[in-house]
């Protein structure tokens, strides 16, 4: 028995059934997923720039005859509904197994969905696993199964199974050879002569995996009281199962298509039938269509963020036990950019001159916190490009602050590329700073094109993103040093003073990526109590509450130099080497 | 209602950077050592850039949830005195509060935005919290770094798995240049809760 992640676990079922080919793009809670799988014998991994892609890439080794998992989380899928909505229509080859891993609660994302709705939508069926033994197992099966129904198969985990580690009976890999792939256009060509027989097809695959699904094994009834039945599916059954060690409960392994018959039946053995959903309607919503009555809780079980035992147990009518409240006056302990962040100056700067600041999708969103308080948007990856743009036009032919996009390297890559295109073919305006800190840093440092460092370490090639830029008939390019401050103010007040569009280049690796440290700096008597080194944001400065003078922590500060620029007084210094 | 009472719950709370998966990973990997279902929960990502931290190990003969809920942790074990408090709630009546004596600014304190908590000693005594100077017991045994490990030591103090199967899993899952400085740590961990 070894303690795995959900995605240790996933990547483990995943390499036990032969899959021959990983694809993904790295995002929390998904990401250890592909780094996992990629550690393995016998099998090729990457990253691909965008979800979309990966799906693609999975498609292809799939009708080739492989066995391909693709990884990726919630907002992920989003990317890639346009090759899943249609790879439910060919089919596969080789089994192909899409993980989709949702984020309720947002402890890394920009919003809270349900990818179950997405296998309804687009007719995938979908497995959820409740700990990592099901994970494995699941994943493990999915590949057959896929193979089995002439269908992609999809897991669905979220934060508390991704990152949860449970025991796990791990076994040994099965050797499975690549199918001979054959030419079938009526299969492979979506074109409508082709895709409205394969949307009968497709319309026959739902109803076999229907039929199997009405009694498979992933799907069971806990027999308890007649009185309570519980409807759920993956971490909402363990809250269910420790909240409620009474009730019926029916345990739903695969979430779509539903057993429709059993639910039926199961509803009818008990007084009441309940369903327990996390940060979503979808369990519920589908129960009810099957003409089940679905009972009210007691009190409201929350509509969005995590459940737990608790907050099922309360919704059944339970107190919460006795306990001590926090004080009111703890602080908050919001994240920060790192010391010696290359990010950090960017905003600082952007702050001075006032400028408009559209988001992105990284660690550099931690931006718009203060002292910083740096931006004005962020929704999807690529958006602060497309939405300076829409800044751009809806304020042209006014007096408005300058627009300037924030985006990193990989986020670029990702989907900021095709925005710039938009963005110079339509001859828009405004200023394009992209963070290349020569790696994906939000999600663990992974490898993207713009640092040609690949998942299983194999050469590539460095993108050269000037050149790229460049290319889109962009002339007005600029290369920067964002660790020197008066640098960075130059280059954005001259590309905001610029009609055209301009791209600004700001170059230095994550801080992780090298962990070099040079001495600390120090604050010496000269220190007037200004304050204006505390507005960087730095964890490593403190402001005394009383003189308002500024220290530094040497424990946490790098010697980046970053805040020496900006004091006047002389009184930050490099500190002696130790 | 509390989580499933043959269920013990320990939650480690501090500051991203302070060590307490490695804890909670030797913690997880103790119970499994004495024949228990485990679970153990962490929230990566955003979480990691400096912001409060918190892991959950709940490990008996059968266990379910992998969260901690309010009034039902057994152990509340804090790398830092404000998220001793931030995470008081969670405390069970009667359980244990272990704290390391050492308060870490937050970032909006430490610029001006905000100021530490006016009587975090006192509130931490009105719930019988075991203070134990972690770091400075890391240093003086030789450890510096091990101050994760003086902690796990005190918790194990109050925990049925046996001193030998502790070592052994620390000295299989820590660096191999760091285990004699490690088992020091535990060890005057220990003593430190005995005390």
């Amino acid at each position: 028995m070894q303690l795995l992640s959900g995605n240790e676990a996933i990547a483990q079922g995943a390499w036990e059934a032969g899959a021959h080919v990983g694809v993904a793009y790295p995002g929390t809670p998904s990401t250890e997923t592909m780094e996992e799988f990629g550690k393995k014998d016998g099998v090729y991994a990457e990253w691909c720039p965008n979800e979309k892609v990966a799906v693609e890439v999975g498609a292809g080794a799939s009708a080739a005859g492989a066995r391909v998992l693709a990884t990726m989380k919630h907002v992920g899928v989003n990317v890639a509904a346009d090759p899943l909505f249609t790879v439910a229509y060919t089919g596969v080859n080789g089994g192909f197994v899409v993980l989709a891993a949702d984020d309720p609660g947002m402890h890394s994302s920009q919003n809270e969905q349900d990818s179950r709705f997405y296998a309804l939508a687009a007719r995938i069926p979908m497995l959820e696993p409740s700990d990592s033994a099901e994970a494995r197992q699941f994943a493990h099966d999915a590949f057959e199964l896929s193979e089995r129904f002439d269908m992609p198969f999809m897991v669905r985990s979220t934060v508390r199974i991704s990152h949860a580690k449970t025991l796990v009976e791990v076994g040994e890999r099965e050797d499975v050879p690549v199918r001979p792939y054959e030419k079938d256009a009526a299969k492979w060509v979506m074109m409508p002569a082709f895709a409205k027989p394969r949307r009968v097809s497709l319309d026959a695959r739902v109803d076999a995996v229907k039929a199997w699904a009405e009694d498979c094994a992933y799907n069971r009834i806990e027999r308890g009281s007649s009185e309570v039945g519980i409807v759920c599916s993956g971490a909402a059954y363990q809250y269910v199962a420790e909240a409620c060690p009474d009730a019926s409960v029916f345990k739903l392994g695969c979430v779509w298509p539903l057993p429709e018959n059993a639910l039926r039946e199961f509803a009818e053995s008990v007084e009441r039938l309940y369903v327990v959903d996390e940060a979503s309607e979808y369990l519920s919503l589908m129960v009810r269509a099957l003409g089940i009555e679905v009972a009210a809780f007691e009190r409201p079980l929350p509509r969005d963020g995590e459940l737990s035992a608790q907050a099922v147990a309360v919704a059944m009518g339970a107190d919460v036990p006795p306990h001590a409240d926090a004080p009111t006056d703890v602080p908050g302990r919001p994240p920060a950019l790192c010391p010696g962040c290359p990010h950090r100056l960017v905003f600082k700067e952007l702050t001075r001159m006032r400028a408009i600041v559209t988001g992105d999708i990284g660690c550099y969103t931690l931006g718009a916190l203060p002292p910083l308080s740096a931006m004005d948007t962020c929704v999807d990856m690529g958006s602060s490009i497309s939405m300076a743009h829409g800044f751009e036009l809806a304020l042209r032919g006014t007096e408005h602050r300058p627009v300037v996009a924030v985006i990193g390297d990989s986020t670029f890559a990702h989907s900021g590329l095709s925005s710039l295109l938009n963005t110079a073919y339509n001859k828009g305006a405004g200023t394009v700073c992209i963070l290349d800190n020569r790696t994906t840093a939000m999600t663990g440092r992974q490898g993207n094109p713009f640092n040609g460092v690949t998942l299983q370490g194999r050469e590539s090639r460095e993108m050269d993103l000037e050149g790229v830029v460049r290319a889109l008939g962009i002339e007005d390019v600029r290369t920067v040093n964002p660790h020197d401050a008066n640098a960075v103010r130059a280059a954005l007040v001259e590309a905001s003073r610029a009609d055209d569009l301009s791209v600004i280049v700001f170059r230095a690796p994550c801080v992780l990526l090298e962990r070099k440290r040079k001495p600390a700096f120090e604050v010496n008597a000269k220190c007037t109590g200004c304050g204006v080194c505390a507005t960087l944001g730095c964890p490593a400065i403190a402001k005394d509450p009383e003189t308002g003078t500024a220290s530094i922590d040497a424990g946490l500060c790098i010697g980046c130099g970053q805040c020496e620029q900006y004091c006047r007084f002389e009184a930050i210094v490099p500190g002696a080497a130790e | 209602m509390s989580n499933a009472e043959n269920t013990t719950t320990v939650l480690l709370c501090g500051v991203g950077g302070q060590g307490t998966i490695l804890a909670a990973d030797l913690l997880a990997r103790a119970a499994v050592a004495a024949g228990l279902q485990v679970k153990l929960s962490e929230i990566h990502g955003m979480a990691q850039r400096g912001g409060a931290v918190s892991t959950v190990v709940r490990f008996g003969p059968e266990v379910r949830s992998m969260r901690a809920d309010v009034g039902c942790a057994d152990f509340v074990v804090s790398f830092e005195t404000t998220e001793a408090l931030r995470n008081l709630p969670f405390l069970k009546e009667g359980g244990t509060l272990l704290v390391n004596d050492e308060a870490i600014k937050p970032l909006p304190v430490a610029t001006g935005r905000a100021a530490m908590p006016q009587n975090a000693r006192g509130v931490l005594a009105d719930h019988d919290a075991v203070l134990i100077p972690a770091g400075r017991i890391a240093r003086e045994s030789g450890s510096p770094k091990s101050t994760n490990v003086v902690l796990l030591g005190a918790m194990a103090a109050g925990l049925p798995f046996s001193q030998d199967s502790w070592e052994e899993i620390i000295a299989a899952h820590v660096p191999p240049k760091t285990v004699d400085a490690n088992i020091v740590a535990f060890r005057a961990g220990i003593a430190a809760a005995r005390a």
